[in-house]
């Protein structure tokens, strides 16, 4: 680099090898991202599907509901966007239940699952974790210990749900799990702002209309979108402490 | 130029004799953090082979190509590509393994091994012998991450990729699939080849001797 020209001459060509670099890595990283996004977008699709059945046994379909601040409209109607729920309805074609997806602050970190509640809104059918970074062998059994996720199916949620150490009788408690107390607490506490979020909202039984009369044919899995598959809002969620 | 020796010898090389984990002692943050149970270990090791592999293979074709003063930028330009290519892959193929360990596949980026290869092999030798290298340095990357998470599967789960192997007699240690499970694995496997490298050195030494006394 003696003189200006050859100096300005090398800087070209290290910005143009940058610049040549970042352009393929962009068109490379594209092609992967369009060329991956349907199957992505359909394990999705299939395993919020698969937790909505899980969590509201007997039902054979799902449609999503959006609140739209003053009912629940069909999934059009509120687009994408907007809380939702999934309504299940059995092969006959009757409500089975809702199935509603919360999340709240865990004990790493936020902690995403779907739980069933009754047409009625009254107790629990089933919850099932979507996501969570709780501890390897001990946060991580609320959703590896049937106990514990077996204690959500038939739970009353009025008024609210109770966490128990040690044998919970009254049709509202549960045991906490040993050695996963925060955990166990904030899985309660989800369900209990989440049920409490939506409760006033459902349609009183019978007033929903069985199996929605223009689609009685079994309806494919719907586009799941990102904000659903992450789990509704729930607000006021707060950090649990170490206990 | 290299000979069908050469190429065998760069491959081989990675796997025990100068093997990233235990030997160079690099990539440790994948090495402790998801090697909580054998199958993590292996799509961790794979993902991680795949991208050292395609890279050092670009890195290598390229070499006259990029100036040395940009040199790192473009092979992190290169590396990174590549990475979210293999997380994209594993997103749409085994949502299940991604799940488990989404951040980590991310991380792939910084780790010493791929950067320490391009910079130490790819980039002042062949196509060829370059692959070779990052094929054997990926396999040895791989059979270690299997070896600490298979160990830590067992004795903190009592299982191996799955499958249950200790009786339900069996208490499991649960500290050894937390995070300190991972330093003390890791401790004991590096004591356990550098005295394996020692012991060998030393017979070495005294066959040496040996044929220099018979001499």
């Amino acid at each position: 680099m003696s003189d200006g020209a050859s100096a300005g001459g090398e800087s070209l060509r290290l910005v143009a090898t940058l610049t040549v670099a970042g352009l393929v890595s962009g068109l490379a990283i594209v092609l992967a991202y369009r060329w991956t996004l349907p199957a992505i977008r359909a394990h999705q699709a299939a395993a919020l599907e698969r937790a909505v059945f899980e969590v509201l046994p007997g039902a054979e379909r799902m449609e999503r509901r959006v609140w739209d601040g003053s009912g629940l409209a069909g999934a059009g109607a509120g687009g994408e966007a907007g809380e939702s729920v999934f309504a299940g309805y059995a092969a006959d074609g009757a409500l089975v239940g809702w199935a509603v997806p919360a999340a709240g602050a865990g004990f790493q970190d936020t902690i995403k699952l779907i739980f069933g509640l009754e047409p009625s809104g009254a107790r629990t059918l089933g919850m099932t974790v979507l996501e969570s970074r709780e501890t390897p062998g001990l946060g991580d059994k609320i959703y590896k210990d049937p106990k514990f996720v077996g204690e959500f199916r038939g739970l009353a949620v009025a008024p609210e749900i109770k966490l128990i150490k040690g044998h919970g009788e009254a049709p509202n408690e549960v045991d906490a799990i040993t050695g996963a107390t925060i955990s166990s607490k904030a899985v309660v506490r989800i369900v209990n702002q989440a049920a409490a979020l939506w409760r006033p909202r459902l349609p009183a039984p019978g007033a929903e209309p069985s199996a929605a009369a223009g689609t009685a044919a079994a309806a494919p899995a719907e586009q799941v979108p990102p904000d659903v598959e992450r789990g509704g809002p729930v607000p006021g969620g707060k950090p649990g402490g170490r206990s | 130029m290299a000979g069908p020796g050469r190429f065998r010898a760069e491959l081989v090389k990675g796997i025990v004799a100068e093997n990233p984990t235990f030997v160079q002692v690099l990539g440790m943050c994948p090495a402790l953090a998801v090697t909580n149970s054998g199958l993590n270990g292996v799509v961790m090791g794979l993902a991680t082979t795949f991208v050292l592999v395609m890279s050092s293979l670009m890195i290598s074709a390229l070499r006259k190509l990029i100036p040395s003063q940009v040199r790192i930028s473009t092979y992190i330009v290169v590396i990174a590509t590549f990475v979210t290519v293999a997380d994209f892959t594993l997103q749409a193929t085994m949502p299940a393994a991604h799940h488990e360990m989404a951040a980590f596949i991310a991380l792939i980026v910084v780790n010493c091994i791929i950067l320490g290869r391009a910079e130490a092999f790819a980039s002042r030798n062949p196509v060829g012998l370059s692959v070779a290298d990052a094929l054997g340095m990926g396999t040895g990357f791989t059979l270690a991450l299997i070896l600490i998470g298979g160990i830590r599967e067992v004795l903190g789960s009592g299982a191996l990729f799955g499958f249950r192997v200790l009786g339900a007699s069996f208490e499991p240690w649960v500290v050894m699939v937390l995070p300190p499970g991972g330093f003390l694995v890791l401790g004991a496997l590096l004591l356990v080849f550098a005295k394996v490298a020692e012991l060998r050195q030393r017979a070495a030494a005294r066959a040496a001797a040996a044929q220099e006394a018979g001499r």
